[in-house]
């Protein structure tokens, strides 16, 4: 079973769909005892930095996912998923999930020409062209962004690929049993669902 | 950077399209789903359903329509037409929208814009502004379908939604609008360089050229097509190849 963290992210169901689509069941995490049915966790991301903070906070689940994730349990982010595994975000005064060293900074607006959000479909140069997690879509493909807000890691070496936006930032990184991706596979088309196929088979992990 | 977006959008009436692809092989005539994949198929990189029922059931009904798109269509979804305040918003991105489009209720009540962005993101709160030309180098916005006059000048009213946190500008020229003699180049000009979020060009595209010259002339970062798709006029593949030789990036 696939575990989804619910904290109140506008696109679960989209997220939830997405997961069905690859022929996976899915079930809703809305507390800390159902990690234990999990057999992969998502973090999906939709919303703003404290906002998801807070609600993890709230649900009382952020030590036992950070433990589950140590632990070695496959775990994939999305979006704002990927960027609460970090320490800080410009965006808001929460701590994140600090699993990641590093900061989530702001896109800069110069004259009105470089447009933030960054909105649209955009490609996702790989580090390794074979990525296992990129296994029939291959490199510099098209996903859906849709953020204002990209991570920096203090260590490049988890960055498996980027994206140019006005600048390269980190839109896929790799680390152990822990993917995180700042476009959204659940609304990139057939890219984005053999991409969350790639991951949960797991090939990636061996 | 990011490719031009092509964006297909379709008019939704009591849960059925109306007006919608003209095409034999669809099954069900007015099929959401059916309408949806059949883009999504076609390369289109978001697509939007703009709610038109009149009722308070056809509006519930549009909820059903966005979960059973959004379980089989895998790219991203805006939902515009009736939406009043954020339980609306709430309920619509619950269902499976990814962004909500609002315009009378935007100039009515901007709070729903900044309280929409502050609860689920700017990037999925996009403010629709419909523009009427007044003069030399300047648009009224109009609500309620074009119908009412509003005093507020479009690059101003742009400039203010932004502020209160809309991640994308909707931007229909009235005067162009089914037209087919091309968008208004100026008005879309001088929205999208006074603001820093993406302009999404409607109104008015009849050719090819009319695309182009909005992407680079008026500097739209999306282009939203409705009749001109449906009739077949051009297909979603015909629009991008065209561009990606004008040197567009496309997907």
């Amino acid at each position: 079973m696939v575990g989804i963290i619910n904290y109140g992210a506008g696109n679960i169901r989209s997220v939830c769909s997405s997961i069905i689509a690859c022929g996976k069941k899915v079930f809703l995490i809305e507390g800390w005892h159902l990690f234990k049915k999990a057999k992969i966790i998502i973090l999906p991301g939709v919303g703003a930095f404290d906002d998801g903070m807070k609600v993890l906070s709230l649900k009382g689940i952020i030590k036992p996912l950070i433990e589950e994730i140590n632990n070695g349990k496959p775990f994939l982010g999305i979006c704002l998923g990927l960027q609460m595994l970090f320490s800080y975000s410009e965006e808001g005064d929460c701590k994140g999930l600090g699993i990641m060293k590093g900061k989530v900074r702001k896109f800069r607006v110069k004259n009105n020409e470089m447009k933030v959000p960054h909105m649209g479909w955009n490609r996702v140069k790989l580090l390794d062209s074979e990525d296992t997690l990129f296994f029939n879509i291959g490199d510099n493909q098209y996903f859906y962004f849709a953020h204002s807000y990209y991570v920096e890691p203090d260590d490049s070496s988890i960055v498996a690929g980027r994206t140019n936006y006005g600048i390269e930032f980190a839109s896929f990184i790799k680390k152990d049993n822990i993917v995180g991706v700042q476009f959204h596979p659940e609304k990139s088309g057939d890219n984005g669902i053999k991409f969350l196929k790639n991951f949960l088979e797991g090939k990636w992990l061996r | 950077m990011a490719a031009i977006r092509i964006i297909p959008c379709l008019d939704v009436k009591d849960g059925k399209v109306v007006k919608g692809v003209h095409f034999e092989n669809l099954r069900e005539a007015g099929d959401p789903v059916e309408h949806a994949s059949f883009y999504s198929k076609e390369n289109a990189d978001e697509i939007v359903f703009l709610d038109i029922s009149a009722t308070i059931e056809g509006r519930k009904t549009m909820v059903d329509v966005v979960k059973n798109v959004s379980d089989v269509v895998f790219i991203p979804m805006t939902v515009g037409g009736g939406i009043r305040n954020v339980e609306n918003i709430e309920e619509l991105l619950k269902a499976g929208a990814d962004k909500i489009s609002i315009n009378t209720s935007a100039v009515k009540t901007p709070e729903l814009i900044k309280e929409g962005a502050k609860r689920f993101g700017s990037q999925c709160i996009i403010v629709a502004i419909d523009a009427k030309r007044a003069g030399k180098g300047r648009w009224e916005v109009y609500i309620e379908s074009g119908k009412t006059p509003t005093g507020l000048d479009a690059v101003e009213w742009a400039k203010k939604v932004q502020d209160l946190g809309a991640g994308e500008v909707l931007l229909t020229s009235i005067d162009m609008d089914g037209t087919q003699k091309g968008y208004d180049i100026e008005l879309t000009k001088a929205v999208a360089e006074s603001i820093s979020i993406p302009v999404i060009a409607s109104g008015g595209a009849g050719t090819l050229e009319h695309m182009s010259d909005v992407i680079i002339k008026g500097k739209a970062s999306a282009v939203l097509l409705a009749s001109l798709l449906h009739f077949r006029k051009y297909t979603i593949r015909q629009i991008k190849e065209f561009l990606k030789d004008k040197g567009i990036e496309v997907r």
